[in-house]
């Protein structure tokens, strides 16, 4: 006898899904990724290799093991926080570094609040500021690009934040000159014995590609990558023309991990507001913070930590901000 | 040209239109028919005929039984065999009359020519005779809902109509009847729209149609070129358009105000095209709503159709009209797949409101598992009331009342954009209805408690 089957309604979906998504996000990454391999060659391999693996044996044994639960490492996002991680550090970081930084990201960043859609920080970024502030030397020695085959051994040097920092600090505006300009910061060619700053950074042109594909999968909304880069690109844009001590606003949104940041860690969906309005607040605020750690705090760069402090405020975002009630928009 | 559409949320949904060129033909008349006296939303109707009486084609079985009421008309000829109950489509059981039908005898006074009468050929229809006859007819909102359609066009005296807007929208999956109706008798519904406007003292009416349908589009701006009173308005395809809070919108560019707020509030009626049909038989032809225009539909149903079914035939006769359940298990659901009832049994009837029979198959209808929420905030973006259907599916699963309705869960019109959006597969919206209902149970008590 053939059964009736009954449920309340909806009774189809549009097959969208968890693993579509974080998949997209992957694919998304990919040409950061590769070009970062064509610029740090060797090192930007291990490190990558290294944290996506230690991210996705983290999760899978704590789930197992600590939690007693089926892993679900096929949703794809031990992955996202593994690549991500990684693209956050830099190419001669040495691997015990890195585990210990995956460690942090998955177990304390993520697991301990119950996994997947339960975290309030965003792991990636919980595991990078664990590993500034445990290990604030190597993790801000930037090396030279294009020394495919070294590692550890890498030569560095000083990033273009840390130019901008020192004209702030010495009031010399020619040291800003050092900078390469807006179109090799895009394609992140960087001439003149510059620290090239992390492995996932580099290449502005690469994330925006990535950006790109995730707007046309749908995969994010433009809300808070775009206010985050409007209010950057306003915010320092003023400075510079009341002050010219501070860097040019195109030289400042193409440089350090201002586009990882507001494309990539952001927009962590389990991390951000969920609605519109809440995610501009959002977007507004990483990017007024963003240019105060740059320019008035001990760090050359603040993206990690303006994306972590609104972390914080979410909850508070989503209990106050509400959509558009139908009703709400007035007679036109 | 730019389309108009609503403009709060809103998803795309596959068509899977099937039957959209089908003619419709008329179902074969059932061996039983049964009649529950809840076809629409109020009171129950109350029955006027006993065990053994006979009726026609016409008569009036049951009467409106309150304001908020609508009476029930028999579809068949025979005899009452029964006072009972049966099972709907909400799942209940509910009390019916069964008849058991012999030949198809019709009562005299239904004009069954097919002549048409025009308005202009009857200047002598009041708008109180209007309204007096959609209420006798038993005429109640045919786009599923099943609101009483007389209420409708007796707005409260704080309110005033505007315009009356046909609703030929047909967002759901699947159904094709409205289309139908549409493409084969234009004619009937515009002088549907024409009784409309008089009773409600209206001079300006609206039909909108979904771009899906561009022949119905092209058939009603042909028809109504030379009528300045009307406006067809072809909108974007995006669900769900077609409940009645977005068709406002998406129209005369509106909102409803939230609850107890109704379309009139902004100088609206919104009635179903299926609805003006019904009122141009009730009003010209003297014909009470026992029929209507019925899809039987899903992918794998052999001979899917469009019908013109009389009410109380059971599901099971329908579908094994054409062509019977396909194998293995399936779920039938009375409407679209979005908002649509899965039936329990198929000695279901065809009511009032019964757009479509829908078959779906397991591999379509079976759910995947749920996964935690990623608070992707998809649902969020797709819900047109502007909710936010993760809090209120929280909240109602941790029996949150108070907050649940502070976050205005009793604006939620159950479309189910937001399930169907969810990437992580959640039963949001299972979860709001059980929140919606204790709300409103809440909200109902209080009221009396303060009435007293």
């Amino acid at each position: 006898m053939n059964k009736l089957i009954v449920s309340l309604s909806p009774h189809v979906h549009g097959n969208d899904s968890v693993e579509r998504n974080m998949h997209g996000v992957i694919i998304a990454l990919l040409p950061a990724l590769l070009i970062s391999f064509f610029y740090f060659g060797l090192g930007a391999v291990v490190v990558c290799l290294s944290s996506v693996a230690a991210c996705m044996f983290f999760e899978w044994s704590i789930s197992k093991y600590i939690l007693h639960r089926q892993p679900t490492l096929s949703d794809g996002s031990a992955i996202i926080t593994g690549l991500l991680l990684g693209m956050n550090l830099p190419s001669n970081l040495p691997v015990w570094m890195v585990i210990i930084g995956a460690l942090v990201a998955i177990g304390i960043g993520k697991m301990t609040f119950g996994g997947l859609g339960c975290n309030p920080f965003n792991p990636a970024l919980v595991g990078r500021c664990f590993l500034l502030v445990s290990f604030p030397a190597p993790m801000t020695s930037w090396p030279i690009e294009y020394q495919l085959t070294s590692y550890i051994d890498a030569t560095t040097g000083a990033t273009p934040l840390s130019f901008m920092k020192t004209a702030i600090k010495t009031g010399d505006v020619s040291v800003l000159k050092k900078i390469p300009d807006s179109i090799d910061l895009l394609l992140g060619n960087l001439s003149g014995n510059l620290g090239a700053g992390t492995i996932g950074e580099i290449c502005a042109l690469a994330l925006i590609l990535g950006l790109i594909y995730m707007l046309w999968k749908r995969i994010i909304t433009w809300h808070i990558p775009f206010s985050i880069i409007f209010t950057v690109l306003i915010f320092s844009g003023l400075l510079h023309f009341a002050n010219p001590v501070y860097a040019n606003p195109i030289q400042v949104i193409l440089s350090g991990g201002l586009m990882l940041g507001a494309i990539f860690m952001a927009t962590d969906y389990v991390t951000s507001p969920m609605t519109h309005r809440g995610q501009l607040i959002y977007g507004v605020s990483i990017g007024i913070l963003t240019v105060v750690i740059r320019n008035w705090g001990s760090y050359p760069e603040g993206m990690s930590f303006a994306i972590l402090i609104m972390n914080a405020f979410t909850p508070l975002i989503n209990h106050y901000v509400k959509p558009k009630r139908y009703g709400e928009v007035l007679k036109k | 040209m730019k389309l108009h559409t609503f403009r709060v949320g809103g998803v795309h949904v596959k068509e899977y239109k099937i039957t959209a060129e089908i003619a419709t033909t008329s179902a074969p008349i059932p061996k039983q028919a049964v009649f529950p006296l809840s076809q629409h939303i109020g009171a129950p109707a109350k029955p006027v005929v006993k065990k053994g009486d006979k009726v026609k084609v016409g008569t009036l079985l049951a009467e409106a039984g309150g304001i908020v009421s609508a009476p029930i008309h028999s579809s068949v000829s025979g005899t009452v065999t029964k006072i009972g109950t049966t099972i709907d489509a909400s799942g209940y059981r509910k009390p019916a009359i069964y008849i058991n039908v012999e030949g198809d005898e019709w009562e005299d006074d239904i004009d069954r020519s097919q002549t048409l009468e025009t308005l202009v050929n009857h200047p002598e229809l009041t708008p109180e005779y209007i309204v007096e006859s959609i209420k006798k007819a038993g005429i109640t909102g045919m786009g599923g809902a099943g609101f009483p359609t007389f209420i409708k066009l007796v707005p409260p005296p704080t309110a005033k109509a505007e315009c009356i807007i046909l609703n030929g929208v047909e967002c759901e999956p699947y159904i094709t009847s409205d289309y139908r109706l549409m493409m084969e008798h234009a004619d009937e519904i515009l002088i549907g729209l024409d009784l409309l406007m008089k009773a409600a003292k209206v001079e300006k009416g609206y039909i909108g149609i979904e771009e899906n349908k561009p022949k119905a589009i092209a058939l009603f701006e042909e028809k109504t070129a030379m009528d300045s009173r009307i406006q067809i308005v072809p909108l974007a395809k995006k669900y769900p358009q077609g409940g009645e809070k977005q068709l406002v919108d998406a129209v005369i560019r509106r909102q409803v105000p939230a609850p107890p707020g109704i379309p009139v509030n902004v100088g609206a009626i919104v009635q179903n095209v299926g609805t003006a049909f019904a009122v141009y038989e009730a009003v010209m032809k003297n014909k009470p709503l026992f029929e209507r225009y019925t899809t039987v539909t899903g992918k794998k149903v052999a001979h899917p159709g469009n019908f013109l079914v009389r009410m109380g035939t059971p599901f099971a006769e329908m579908i094994n009209f054409c062509g019977g359940l396909p194998k293995g298990d399936n779920k039938v659901i009375a409407g679209g797949p979005m908002m649509g009832k899965a039936v329990v049994s198929l000695d279901v009837p065809v009511c009032k409101g019964t757009n479509s029979i829908t078959v779906l198959t397991d591999e379509d209808a079976r759910r995947k598992a749920p996964q935690p929420c990623i608070r992707c905030g998809k649902c969020v973006e797709v819900c047109p009331m502007g909710l936010e259907p993760y809090l209120l599916a929280t909240l109602s699963v941790f029996g949150e009342w108070e907050r649940a309705e502070a976050e205005k869960i009793t604006s939620c019109v159950s479309c189910g954009s937001c399930q169907f959006t969810c990437p992580a597969h959640r039963p949001i919206l299972d979860n709001i209805f059980l929140g919606k209902d204790k709300v409103m149970g809440i909200i109902k008590s209080r009221n009396k408690k303060n009435d007293e």
